[in-house]
Parts: C-alpha cells; structure tokens; sequence
C-alpha cells in the first residue's frame, strides 16, 4: 500500500527543503509519496526541477497560508 | 530530580556544565543529581579536522580530557548506554549499569556513513575522523597534480565544510606551487552551490576568481574506482585523480537497535526539543532530525536553550524558553580570510565578504572551544 510521509522543512534555511526531500528519499520505498512542507517560495521551483531530472515522480503543488505542499512520488 | 545526559559531545558536555552552575544550589543539597555517560574519556573538537587534513592543526590540539571539562558535581562516567527503556524511566549502560532518571537528555551526536554509497569508502578521501583526516593529509602531500573532485552526502555534519575544504584546497595546493597542475571541480546536491541562497551567492564569484569550477544537481550515486569516476544520480559521470567527500551521516546505531528513529535521527519538537511523545526526554545536537545544521553551534544554542528549561523545569515546574533555530557558522574561505552565516527559523543568513579579522577570530575560537564546552562562553 502506498504511503504518504510528511517532510516538514518549514523554517529550513540549512539544508532547506530539498536537501530534506533527498534524505526522506533515502528511507522510503519505490511507490511510496513524500509531501514536502516549506516556508520558502523557491523550493516550490527546485523540489519538481530537480525531482524530474534524477527520474522521480512530481505530483503537486499548492500554497496554504504561506506553506507550500510539494508532493512527489519515489520512482526507483 | 534525577538528569541524566547520555553523549558527552559539545551538546552533552555545555549542557552538563550549565546545568551544573544554574542549579548549584540544588546540586550541594543533594536535590538535583546530573549524571553524564559518554563513550570516551576524551572529548574531541571536531572542527579541527578540516584543518588536520590540510597539515594546519595536529591530533593533539583536537583533544582534552573530559573529566577536565566538566563542573564538580556532574556524575560521569565511560560508559555508553547500550538499552534505552523510555516508558520505565531507565538505561541500562554497556558495563551492566542501570541508571533512572527523571529527565532524560538525548545527545549522542552522528557518524559519517560512506558506505551508503559504493566505492566510496573505499575511493575517496574525507576528514571526519582523526584516521580518515591524517589518511587525507598524507594522501594530499604525495599528490602532484590533477583533477581534485569534491562530492557532497546528504545529510552531513558542518554545513560548510564543502565550501571550506574547497577553498582550503586552493590555497594549500597554492602553497605548494601547484595550482597549475592542479584542477579543482566542486559538486553540490541541490542547484546552487550551497543549501543558503546568499552563501551560494557569495562563494560562486568566489569560485570563479579562482578557476575552480562546480556542478549542481549532483548525488553522488557510486565510485568507481579502477576507471576514477563519481556517478550521480542525475546521470552525470566526472573523472577524478583525487576524490574528496563530505559524506552523508547517520546518527548513532544503539538509537536504531533500541527501535528509536530512522537512521539513528530522533523525531524531535522543533522549539521545545522534547523528544515526541515524551515529555520528559529531549534531544538535542546532531541526534534530532529538526531541518537545521547539524552543527556544533546547533547543539551549542540548543544546549543553552534546554538548559535554561530543565533547571526552570526543576524550580518552576514547567520550561520558560522555545528554541528559535538559531545557527552560527563561521566560513573560512582559504587559508586566511573567513566569513559567517548566523540564522534562525526566521531569518536567512547574510554573509559578507571574507575577511582577515573574521578568520583570526576563528582561528582564535579554536582555541575558545574549550571555554564553549565548560558553558562559560
């Protein structure tokens, strides 16, 4: 069954959302989705950038009072 | 009240020590005990490192003897705990020895973790442990020229010291009259070369001025050692004669084996720093999975904060002060002229230009460490 696991990088300037993604990657199975919070507008740019280019799957994106929801699925 | 502290690392030891000293009063009456259980007798400045393995500290400079550090009235003892019985208020430790608590403090720190990614323990040189950081000095004073590849594992301990080592490299391979046999190549993670946007700003024109060159979007996927290639997970292959890595870290495995975690990070409140679920244990250093810098200013800070809080616990009955994510890492952008970035939860770094007088401070804070670890500073 697929599981949906919150990365909460809301505040994270250092390592930041993506870097947190990259690491909740690590310990989820192929199949399984990630929903990455963060208070910084240009992850919501980075996370589907880079989530394309190394060949996992970008779901979503939507904006909630000044957090944004980047949801991606692990691919392999 | 009964604290125990289980890790005498930066975090373990400033907290013992300012514990110690709030709650004097209560130490001498016999109403508070703090008990400190560490794997070593000695406590070891882990930055110092960087300059090890570039021939500008030597061992014995990154070393003191722990009993030295602590406050009298602080319990210590070589003992590392082996069982963590959270629900029963206990640790059983590796001698045998059951030790109860009525607040338990979670510092035990992480360890670098190369074999997460094939060929690369066995292929590259790093500086996250005395051996590995004098295996790199030596390994860098027979090298003659070539290409230098620096590759990033996430997460890891010390934000800057991709940046660091890089320039670093410049200016001891400068020293040495090679910088024109010498290529320097830095790749990053994410698509800028640092997590922080104004770091990354700042040490880009950096880079550039010094011919050394960077990749983005690279995650280091495996090294293969008979063709000297890093692949990435991004399909990127580079050619290295020298491959220098800051590799991704886990915290400690007694924290998985006791069911605690993922890969030895523990869920920890980001402001109250109490470990979830639990009221009465709280992490702090390396060890928490907060998204901030695993650092030693990190575990600092943290430490201050939960010390103000166990000894507001203990007078008060409740914590007085949150966490506001407060990091302070100095930069050294060569061999003479360092910066800093300091932010919070709220607030981004600014860095300015590298200066002369922020590198001797740092310099001068290698020294000062000492007066960190007893929380007098």
């Amino acid at each position: 069954m697929t599981q949906r696991k919150i990365v909460d990088g809301r505040g994270s300037f250092c390592p930041g959302p993506l870097m947190e993604l990259i690491v909740a990657l690590k310990e989820v199975q192929v199949g399984d989705e990630l929903e990455v919070l963060s208070t910084d507008k240009g992850s919501a740019n980075d996370i589907p950038e880079w989530v394309r280019k190394v060949g996992h799957a970008y779901l979503s994106t939507t904006e909630q009072e000044g957090t944004w929801h980047i949801v991606v699925r692990k691919e392999k | 009240m009964r604290i125990l502290i289980v890790g005498g690392g930066t975090a373990g030891t400033i907290l013992a020590n300012n514990l110690a000293r709030r709650l004097a009063h209560e130490l001498k009456e016999g109403k508070v005990h703090i008990t400190l259980l560490s794997a070593s007798d000695k406590h070891m400045y882990q930055p110092g490192l960087l300059y090890l393995a570039v021939g500008r500290m030597t061992p014995d400079e990154l070393y003191r003897d722990q009993a030295s550090l602590l406050e009298p009235g602080i319990h210590f003892h070589v003992d590392p705990v082996e069982h963590f019985k959270l629900d029963e208020k206990q640790v059983t430790t590796k001698s045998g020895r059951m030790v109860g608590y009525d607040i338990l403090v979670i510092a035990t720190g992480s360890r670098m973790y190369p074999e997460g990614i094939p060929g690369l323990a066995e292929h590259a040189e790093t500086f996250y442990t005395e051996a590995s950081a004098l295996k790199m000095f030596k390994r860098l004073q027979s090298f003659e020229g070539g290409k230098v590849v620096i590759a990033v594992g996430v997460p890891h301990k010390c934000p800057m010291a991709p940046l660091e080592i890089t320039f670093m490299l410049h200016d001891y391979f400068k020293d040495r009259g090679l910088l024109d046999k010498v290529s320097i190549h830095y790749t990053y993670p994410i698509n800028r070369v640092h997590s922080l946007e104004n770091v990354a700003k700042w040490a880009v024109p950096e880079m550039e001025r010094l011919g050394i060159t960077y990749e983005t979007f690279f995650n280091m996927k495996e090294v293969d050692g008979d063709k000297k290639v890093v692949r990435s997970e991004e399909g990127s292959e580079v050619p290295y004669d020298l491959l220098i890595t800051i590799p991704a870290h886990r915290g400690m495995e007694v924290l998985e084996k006791n069911g605690l975690g993922q890969n030895g990070w523990l869920p920890t409140h980001r402001t109250r720093l109490n470990l979830e679920g639990y009221d009465h244990v709280y992490v702090i250093g390396d060890t928490t999975n907060i998204p901030i810098s695993k650092a030693g200013s990190t575990a600092h800070f943290e430490a201050d904060t939960l010390g103000e809080n166990i000894a507001a616990i203990v007078r008060m009955g409740a914590p007085v002060r949150e966490y506001d994510g407060k990091v302070f890492c100095f930069i050294e952008a060569g061999k003479d002229r360092a910066t800093y970035a300091m932010f919070n939860y709220q607030t981004p770094p600014d860095p300015k230009s590298p200066t002369r007088a922020v590198h001797w401070f740092k310099v001068a804070y290698n020294k000062l460490y000492w007066v960190s670890a007893r929380g007098l500073l």
